[in-house]
């Protein structure tokens, strides 16, 4: 059964720009390569964390909304795990009220942009 | 003891007795279905200044929003979105 998840990542803050877009495409890679819809995506850049974590006070963040098999999260999570560039992660899946919210959120971020242009 | 005998207690200015306001839960009312973690500055209403999560007592969430507060506040301190312990939050 498909389901959608979203999973926010923090990266350390010692990457340099191309090294955080090739950290982010490897798993935007992974994904695709797993047969998992790639649904939306958001930078959020450099973030003050609330607390240090391993020593760093600040931290990319990057968030993905996917469509995919439960079985694959496993292998994601374990596959960040491993990577020492991230520094935190947090899958959740999405309920039908999250779904719901998320799309409204994106349609008004949209509306903002188009008003911005005009 | 005159003073014993005068049970009668008179105060010069009158007590103020405060009218208790009816708590409601602030989703129900707005009809507010999802709680989203990444946002923060929404979860701060809902804890103290030492960053611990208020009591459904002081804040009048019901139950079912209660639990779903509680459970965006401990991702979004997973996230370093907010401290798991702080001082002078607001």
């Amino acid at each position: 059964m498909v389901r959608q998840y979203e999973t926010v990542f923090i990266m350390t803050p010692v990457l340099s720009d191309e090294q955080m877009k090739e950290a982010v495409s490897k798993f935007q890679d992974f994904l695709k390569n797993k047969g998992a819809e790639i649904v939306f995506e958001d930078h959020w850049g450099l973030r003050k964390l609330a607390y240090p974590i391993q020593k760093k006070s600040t931290g990319f963040y990057h968030l993905i909304e996917f469509k995919a098999e439960p079985a694959l999260i496993a292998e994601m999570e374990l596959e960040m795990k491993r990577d020492e560039r991230i520094i935190r992660f947090l899958t959740v899946s999405l309920d039908k009220y999250a779904l719901v919210y998320n799309e409204k959120r994106r349609r008004e971020k949209e509306a903002a942009k188009a008003e911005e242009t005009k | 003891m005159a003073n014993q005998q005068n049970s009668e207690i008179r105060y010069l200015a009158p007590i103020a007795v405060d009218i208790k306001k009816k708590k409601y839960c602030r989703f129900k009312k707005a009809g507010i279905k999802y709680i989203d973690y990444k946002d923060a500055n929404f979860l701060l209403k809902f804890v103290n200044e030492q960053g611990k999560i208020l009591p459904r007592r002081l804040t009048g969430t019901s139950m079912k929003y209660q639990k779903k507060v509680s459970r965006a506040i401990k991702r979004a301190r997973h996230l370093a979105l907010m401290p798991y312990v702080a001082d002078l939050l607001k």
